[in-house]
């Protein structure tokens, strides 16, 4: 009865999302402010209807209802509940209502918190994403429904959750990585709506700045808490793998910082505004374009749902009409936007224009890399290529190298023009980051490296210039706490997004030149020396979990003739998916992490052991942490909530009180 | 509308191309199988022993001689089982002898296989170690193999074997190379 | 039929790359160096049969009998590349994850240099232009005041 109720939710969310899409567009056209009043209520309604059905599925996973074939095969009576939650996105149907029922949710945030839009805007913005969700069901309901059954036979029991994903990774880094994906329809609605009304004044930019930088916090979240989950989940030490799917969420995160930079430009100074449009539309594209990557079976990956190419043909159709109908719109509208703007070389401007190209390139060497194995083979008669992390790793980096170095310049640079005065007094803090990244890596690193030299020296020195800016802003003030408060949240989300950058390229750095790893083969007894830590096997005991058995190692870890701890490395077995998994038991710590997992028995009690000396790999995700947290800080900017108070006080003003610099 | 900029199309073209891209992506062959590497090259050379009789030695001469073909197989694949009457059908009613390569298992096991399930094979290879497979660009089982009279590899297929694949596919290169053998013998008289 | 069996195959190879996440082989090495060697080339060896795996990160059977071959083929004292043209004779480009320039491979390699260079232009082009728009504006100042000297006079 509730999967039926979910499934009939659904339909009636349909229907609202085509009103969503219908009534406030006669509205607009018509001039109509009541038609066009009713799309908050419509938003909510979607929202609504769409929420109810995930619940529903929910109920039925929470009750083990496998007479729902989703059920069945995503979930288990002896699953723990937690993950029978999570299982609700464990698999193709139910993930893509999650992502439907994040859409729902921006849509109604959308209308509920755009109280300073014109009612003109916020009809077009909202129509547009109620457009949108209507493909979103429509494929739901057409092609992939989770509410399906199984009957007049059912199974008794359901097929257990991929033990991979009975994991805490699972329960948030796909609801993350949604808000992320599917929030960029928000500046994406916002530049669509703005394009048909041919106006591309710089108020666009204005508004959907929040909004964007919450999606794209969300995304930074979601990505990662994927590399973090990749890497103490599969068992061999790995965080990035450049596998399509992976791709396919960092391509709309570097169109999507481009954008972040870009409508800074645009709302500060008017400039880039066809430019900033465009890339609007590119990240959510990149956003759609990776839902198809990951559900449609056109290139290989272990992350990918296993679905049929009908289900891939929709999702192109989709594609094709969505974008194809976006970029013709801009190609139309857009051509007659020029702004007068002028800057300088080193201006505040230029630095952002550099910033969006290094990204751009930077996201299409990605796109190429990950879409060029098709090409080959369309080309090349069936022969298969493989293109992996030796590639990317060879183009990306230096890109993005170059990019991080024009980064130590973008506090300081003002818009217009930047005296060169404020370039010359980087080489201070360049001169004092290199001679302390040479004491570090001489007196701290196994070898010698130039690379880690140069590249660490660039991040410390990210690090140098935002100190020097922040104690420039409040050096000459008599209250300097104040001042301090003083600074809007736009700032500050820019100090902590570049120092994460900092955070995490020191974190990848150290990490990729500097672990260690050994496999051996140990008895009960046996130790091995690593990084200056010893490791000692006691053998391995039979253990029982709620849904699956384990052999569990017992691994001591000694310093200094101290066992400091003790690691339990697990191999399990899962009976219900006869699925072996790994588990690896990692020591965090800021520094370094020690890393140990079981391999085969290889008979007369040894067994063959992993062990690995990560360095300051946690920095990495600490660093993603950080950059999530600068893009979700700037929402709270002042600004945004006083230009909504001035427009309701004194309808005739223009934009808000000038803010800080930044 | 204002006049069109011509350069502002330029996205627009890139993700018609990028769409096609994706398009054809639909119809290109399973991402599974992998094309091999070594068609038109000879069977790679190898020593191995044979499954009933352990002192027989088998290198690839013995392949030589007619159009055969060769199945690389296991116990321990469930596929094997699925495609095996099928090659007892082929060993029966088509004419080309097939060989065997027993693949990453165990002899014993191998012959209480065959004993249960009728043995096609005129002989079979013993790779325990999987070498040959790996020679042979094999990944899992089972694979078949077509080679012609000289011990060159005309044909691979992945996956078992049955009716429809071998009618579709494999027949026709059989009798493509018999044709092609018994050309280049009437061309040899005549010169 | 050809679907039902390809759906099998599918279903068979997909569990078989399921099983066992990690791949831990005891080798031993005679040096660092080596050993070193070993663990670069199975990293960048991708697994035949698995989704998208290189033969460090898989613990599929032709994965195991893989890396034996690289173990073996270093040890014998092989180079890196012997090692890769010994997989590519047999597995093709596919076992390959750093693809190697060639002329199929052009695009690939260049194409993003090329990019880049494109993105030089634009910016040096669109800069250079505002740029100067600035400056005709500051001679305009420049005008302002020789006018204002003028007029103050």
């Amino acid at each position: 009865m509730i999967a039926e109720l979910g499934h009939f939710s659904l339909i009636l969310a349909l229907g609202m999302c085509v009103a969503l899409a219908i009534i406030p567009t006669v509205g607009i056209v018509q001039k109509n402010t009541q038609l066009m009043n009713i799309s908050n209520s419509l938003a909510a309604g979607f929202f609504v209807f769409v929420a109810i059905s995930f619940f529903c599925l929910g109920y039925a996973f929470w009750s083990d209802d496998f007479s729902v074939q989703y059920v069945a095969l995503n979930s288990n009576s002896a699953l723990p509940v937690q993950y029978k939650i999570s299982a609700i996105w464990g698999g193709h149907e139910g993930s893509f209502l999650l992502w439907t029922l994040v859409m729902s949710g921006w849509t109604f945030a959308v209308g509920a918190l755009s109280g300073g839009l014109t009612l003109d805007m916020r009809a077009r913005v909202l129509a547009v994403m109620g457009a949108l969700s209507i493909g979103f069901v429509l494929f739901i309901l057409l092609t992939s429904n989770p509410f399906d059954r199984t009957l007049p036979v059912y199974p008794a029991d359901g097929n257990d959750l991929n033990p991979l994903l009975q994991d805490f990774g699972l329960i948030v880094h796909p609801p993350m990585l949604y808000m992320g994906y599917v929030g960029f329809a928000v500046p994406f609605a916002f530049a669509i709506a703005t394009l048909t009304t041919g106006n591309l004044d710089s108020a666009w930019a204005r508004w959907s700045r929040p909004w964007t930088n919450a999606a794209w916090g969300f995304l930074t979240l979601g990505i990662t808490l994927g590399s973090w989950w990749a890497y103490y989940e599969l068992g061999w030490g790995g965080w990035w793998f450049w596998d399509a799917v992976e791709n396919a969420s960092f391509m709309p995160w570097l169109v999507g910082t481009a954008l972040v930079h870009s409508l800074a430009a645009t709302e500060k100074r008017g400039v880039f505004k066809s430019w900033t449009v465009l890339l609007a539309i590119f990240a959510f594209s990149l956003s759609l374009l990776g839902a198809f990557l990951v559900r449609s079976g056109v290139l290989t990956s272990v992350h990918a749902f296993a679905v049929d190419p009908e289900r891939g043909m929709y999702i192109l159709t989709y594609l094709v009409l969505i974008i194809g109908s976006s970029l013709t719109l801009y190609a139309f509208k857009a051509s007659g936007v020029k702004s007068d703007a002028d800057f300088e070389w080193g201006s505040r401007e230029s630095m952002l224009l550099v910033n969006n190209l290094l990204l751009v390139v930077s996201a299409a060497i990605v796109l190429l890399g990950t879409l060029y194995p098709l090409v080959y083979e369309t080309l090349y008669d069936g022969k298969k290529i493989s293109i992996g992390p030796p590639y990317f790793n060879t183009l990306f980096v230096p890109v993005v190298m170059l990019l991080f170095t024009f980064m130590v310049f973008s506090p300081l640079s003002r818009w217009k023009k930047t005296p060169v005065q404020e370039f010359k007094k980087q080489w201070v803090g360049m001169v004092a980051s290199f001679f302390v990244m040479l004491c570090l890596v001489l007196a701290l690193a196994k070898e010698f490296s130039f690379v880690v030299l140069l590249v660490n020296t660039v991040a410390l020195w990210i690090i140098v210039s935002l100190g020097k800016d922040l104690i420039a802003k409040v050096a000459n003030k008599a209250d300097k706490v104040a001042a301090l408060f003083k600074q809007t949240m736009s700032y500050y989300g820019m100090i902590l997004g570049h120092l994460g950058i900092a955070v995490s390229i020191l974190g990848v750095c150290i990490t990729v030149y500097y672990s260690e790893e050994r496999d051996v083969r140990m008895v009960p007894g046996d130790s091995v020396e690593l990084a200056g830590y010893e490791f000692r096997f006691n053998g391995v005991s039979k253990e029982t979990g709620p849904n699956y058995m384990a052999d569990r190692g017992d691994v001591d870890v000694i310093q200094e003739g101290k066992v400091l701890l003790t690691l339990y490395p697990e191999k399990r077995f899962y009976p219900a998916s006869s699925n072996v998994m790994t588990e690896a038991d990692i020591e965090p710590s800021l520094f370094r992490d020690l890393f140990v997992a079981l391999g085969e028995p290889l008979g007369n009690k040894a067994w063959a052991v992993r062990i690995h000396y990560k360095p300051f790999v946690r920095w990495i995700w600490f660093g993603g942490v950080l950059i999530a947290m600068g893009g979700f800080i700037t929402v709270f900017d002042r600004r945004y909530r006083r230009v909504k108070v001035a427009k309701q006080e004194k309808p005739n003003h223009a934009d808000g009180v000038a803010g800080a610099t930044a | 509308m204002s006049s069109l900029n011509k350069s502002l199309l330029i996205p627009l073209i890139v993700f018609i191309l990028l769409v096609i891209t994706l398009g054809v992506g639909f119809s290109l062959k399973d991402p599974h199988i992998l094309p091999s590497e070594l068609i038109d090259r000879p069977f790679p050379d190898f020593q191995a022993s044979e499954l009933h009789d352990v002192d027989r030695t088998l290198t690839r001469e013995d392949l030589k001689g007619e159009i055969s073909l060769v199945n690389v197989w296991a116990t321990w694949c469930p596929n094997c089982v699925l495609e095996h009457p099928e090659l007892l059908r082929i060993s029966k009613e088509e004419g080309v002898p097939l060989y065997g390569v027993n693949y990453n298992d165990e002899v014993i096991k191998a012959q209480a296989w065959l004993r249960r399930y009728e043995d096609p094979f005129v002989f079979n290879i013993v790779d325990d170690n999987g070498k040959l497979g790996i020679d042979l660009g094999v990944y899992g089982a089972p694979e078949t193999f077509i080679i012609d009279a000289e011990g060159v590899i005309q044909y691979k297929h992945v996956g078992p074997v049955n009716r429809y694949i071998f009618d579709k596919e494999m027949k026709p290169v059989i009798e493509q190379l018999r044709a092609n053998s018994v050309a280049t013998r009437t061309a040899g008289v005549d010169s | 039929m050809v679907r039902l069996s390809t759906l099998v195959m599918t279903l068979v190879i997909s569990f078989l790359s399921l099983t066992a996440i990690a791949a831990i082989d005891a080798y031993s090495f005679p040096d660092e160096g080596m050993r070193k060697r070993y663990n670069s080339l199975i990293d960048e060896l991708r697994c035949p049969q698995c989704l998208n795996t290189n033969l460090a990160g898989s613990d599929s059977m032709i994965s195991k009998d893989l890396r034996r071959e690289v173990h073996r083929l270093v040890l014998e004292g092989k180079s890196d590349d012997q090692v890769r043209d010994f997989m590519q004779q047999r597995y093709g480009d596919f076992i390959l994850y750093n693809p190697q320039v060639k002329g199929s491979t052009y695009v690939l390699w260049f194409g993003p240099v090329v990019l880049f260079f494109i993105a030089v232009a634009v910016l040096v082009r669109l800069v250079s232009r505002r740029s100067s728009l600035a400056q005709e504006k500051v001679l305009s100042d420049e005008d302002q005041d020789r006018l204002n000297q003028l007029l103050s006079k």
